[in-house]
């Protein structure tokens, strides 16, 4: 039998919705506190950090990517607060740029208290760390991975808060892809010489994240390396890394191998 | 004297037939009867002086600070009740803390300073509260350059290049109009600021005193607002003596 | 029978914007389409909007979301403006721009640019992401069609152009832009500002800068 093929006549096409109106419920739905967490969009990736003796030296690129796009390629990763610490951030830029606004006003009020006590690195540590964790419980984390650096009164400090809110201190933290590749590398190197200068640690950094651009796709040739000690805290120019280990490509030159 | 207020002065919400507030009168008083405060604003820096009058031996030489940092780039120095100055520079900090997180830059010294005279002036307009019985004068370096705004009990806020209140005020002023503002280094007019406050201090009726001087300047400190550092502080305080001695002389 | 899909989608700008810094302001420039699916409901659209007299705005994204966030930073920009008793610096519109895009991230869907000139920085260009993320760079490009000549910027940018090359260049970048990618298109708008003032041009569709075509 033949189908019945029906045009659209008068009455069957609802143009203007009226089957289903706007109600505030659906215009503007009810954000479910689960489903409140955003995604990261624009984003930096690893930081790593080593204590050596005598103080700190974390190094990080400068690279912020738009999902797989290299977007914002001189963007600093690393804030000096107070005088005694840097925080280092990947993750999300925005949420590290309202991060560092609340870090600053609380640096601004200890300058107007001026009682000649400062926020040292560990005190910088614990509020970062309750921040993270009080927005994480809000289902609204600030979706970032921090380092906490610093060097006050003969003695260093290093840790790491995350954007659940966990929180740990040790020698050597590095977040992203850092903890897959510079971290074994680094801790090698700091068994191998427990006793490192701040040369030997400045070299390891730009050997680590030499390695993370061969590795990570989402890394940059340009760094930043800071270092906190007893002469205070230095952010550096940016070093434009070299990279020359690419002889493993030169076989593919002179035979005609896929790889 | 003042005039009698005979009934007029209860309450601030009420004018006198001569066109007066007293209360607001009555509360320039208690500014009158502190120590003196001192500020001068040269071309690269400003710098801020307070008698700090010490009524007894037992005080802790630090205690009742009378200078005040706003955000890194402002400065006030206090004449008046403290506890209510206490008040305006918590506000001003918020203030300050507010335009920062909402506009992205340092509040300018004008619009804080504006702001806290409109606050100064609410508590004016209403006979359940009392003014505040502080002035401050608030100091500054922001994108205009060096500031100085003094701002009253009434409301009044008004630039000035030098300016005085408390208790040698009128004596300060005198002193104050031989200097050549925009020409006078920051140093010079620290050593001066130090020898205004040394000449207006009355040692007959109050005895002790010690002296705070903070400084912001461009070129010295970088635009941050701090205390005078101690060498400099003392070489200003011993310039100071020394011209009060020749002037006895 | 349920409503045709061109009912339901909302407006959408899809979009080329672009600013560039020369010494002493900024060339601002965006393409004119405004498309509902695939139907394009405005070819003439102005896509550089003013938030004061010599700040500007290019919107990308949702273009009720960008209106609206364009019409608050004008007005609570006019108020700052009453207080300061000066014109606004381009950061303070930025920052008020990051204020909202920032607080509202979940709810919005609008990448900004802003530039324009003040007397104490002179020219200056902010780009302000999708997750509300501020950053100042020499020249900023965003937008669906801006992916498409991330490449042809890389090469052609040099810092200290003079003001005719950033247009040459803002011109021949939006124009490629507007040739490969289906949501941008129509006219080229153009906004210079500098101290002296703001001058607004409009390259119509058939005198756009040709390239290879295919």
């Amino acid at each position: 039998m033949q189908q019945h093929v029906s045009f659209p006549v008068f009455g069957q096409n609802d143009y203007f919705n009226y089957k289903n109106p706007q109600t505030l419920e659906n215009r503007m739905p009810v954000v479910d506190a689960k489903k409140k967490t955003q995604d990261p969009i624009v984003t930096g990736t690893s930081v790593i950090a080593i204590k050596y003796n005598g103080g700190v030296v974390m190094g990080t690129d400068m690279l912020c990517s738009y999902g797989s796009l290299a977007r914002f390629n001189s963007i600093q990763r690393m804030e000096k607060f107070g005088s005694y610490t840097i925080i280092g951030a990947g993750g999300e830029l925005s949420d590290f740029q309202s991060l560092s606004n609340t870090l600053n006003d609380l640096v601004t009020l200890d300058h107007c208290i001026d009682d000649g006590s400062k926020l040292s690195p560990s005190e910088i540590y614990n509020y970062v760390a309750r921040v993270m964790y009080n927005h994480r419980n809000k289902g609204d984390p600030l979706w970032n991975s921090l380092v906490v650096m610093g060097y006050q009164n003969g003695s260093s400090f290093l840790g790491k808060v995350d954007l659940v809110g966990t929180c740990f201190k040790d020698d050597i933290v590095c977040t992203g892809y850092g903890a897959h590749i510079a971290l074994p590398l680094m801790r090698k190197a700091a068994l191998d010489n427990p006793n490192m200068n701040l040369e030997q640690a400045k070299k390891l950094i730009e050997d680590c994240l030499r390695v993370l651009f061969y590795r990570d796709a989402r890394s940059s040739k340009k760094i930043q390396i800071s270092v906190a000690n007893e002469n205070g805290l230095e952010i550096s120019e940016p070093i434009e890394l070299d990279t020359y280990m690419w002889q493993s490509g030169e076989a593919a030159v002179k035979s005609f191998s896929q790889v | 004297m003042t005039s009698v207020g005979s009934g007029y002065d209860l309450y601030v919400s009420t004018y006198s037939p001569d066109g007066k507030i007293f209360q607001i009168d009555y509360a320039n008083k208690a500014v009158e009867n502190s120590g003196t405060c001192v500020a001068i604003r040269t071309k690269d820096g400003v710098i801020l002086g307070v008698e700090k009058l010490v009524p007894s031996k037992m005080l802790e030489k630090s205690s009742n600070r009378r200078i005040h940092h706003i955000d890194t780039h402002i400065g006030v120095g206090i004449s008046g009740f403290l506890a209510d100055a206490r008040q305006l520079i918590t506000r001003a900090r918020d203030e300050a803390k507010q335009y920062r997180q909402v506009y992205g830059q340092p509040i300018p010294i004008k619009v804080l300073s504006q702001r806290i005279a409109s606050y100064n002036h609410v508590y004016t307009l209403y006979g359940s509260v009392r003014p505040f019985g502080c002035s401050l004068i608030i100091t500054g370096i922001d994108q205009y350059g060096p500031q100085l705004y003094m701002v009253e009990p009434s409301g009044s806020c008004i630039g000035y290049f030098g300016t005085s209140m408390g208790k040698g005020k009128q004596a300060a002023k005198n002193e104050m109009e031989k200097i050549k503002f925009t020409e006078i280094s920051t140093r010079d007019a620290l050593k001066e600021v130090a020898r205004i406050i040394h000449t207006v201090h009355d040692e007959v009726k109050d005895k002790d005193f010690e002296l705070e001087l903070g400084w912001i300047s461009m070129t010295e400190t970088n635009s941050v607002h701090q205390l005078v550092p101690q060498n400099l502080f003392e070489e200003a305080e011993a310039f100071a003596k020394a011209a009060i001695e020749e002037a006895n002389q | 029978m349920e409503s045709p899909e061109w009912m339901n989608n909302a407006v959408d700008l899809g979009t080329s914007i672009m600013a560039v810094e020369f010494d002493g302001g900024v060339v601002m420039g965006a393409d004119s389409r405004t498309t509902t699916g695939a139907y394009i409901a405005n070819r003439v659209t102005n896509k550089i909007t003013p938030i004061h007299e010599k700040i500007y705005c290019c919107r990308s994204g949702s273009a009720a979301d960008t209106q609206a966030i364009s019409d608050y930073v004008r007005y609570y920009l006019e108020m700052h403006t009453s207080e300061l008793c000066d014109d606004p610096d381009v950061k303070t519109a930025a920052s008020l721009f990051q204020l909202l895009c920032y607080s509202n991230k979940n709810n919005l869907m609008a990448g900004i640019i802003v530039a324009g000139w003040d007397k104490h920085q002179g020219g200056s260009v902010y780009n302000i992401s999708l997750g509300g993320s501020m950053v100042k760079q020499p020249f900023a490009i965003g937008g669906s069609g801006s992916t498409y000549i991330y490449g042809y910027c890389d090469s052609k940018f040099k810092p200290n152009m003079t003001k005719d090359e950033c247009v040459e260049f803002v011109q021949n970048s939006l124009a490629l832009a507007m040739f490969r990618d289906g949501s941008s298109g129509g006219v080229i708008r153009l906004c210079i500002i500098d101290k002296n003032g703001v001058e607004r041009r409009m390259i119509p569709g058939n005198k756009l800068p040709r390239f290879w075509e295919g």
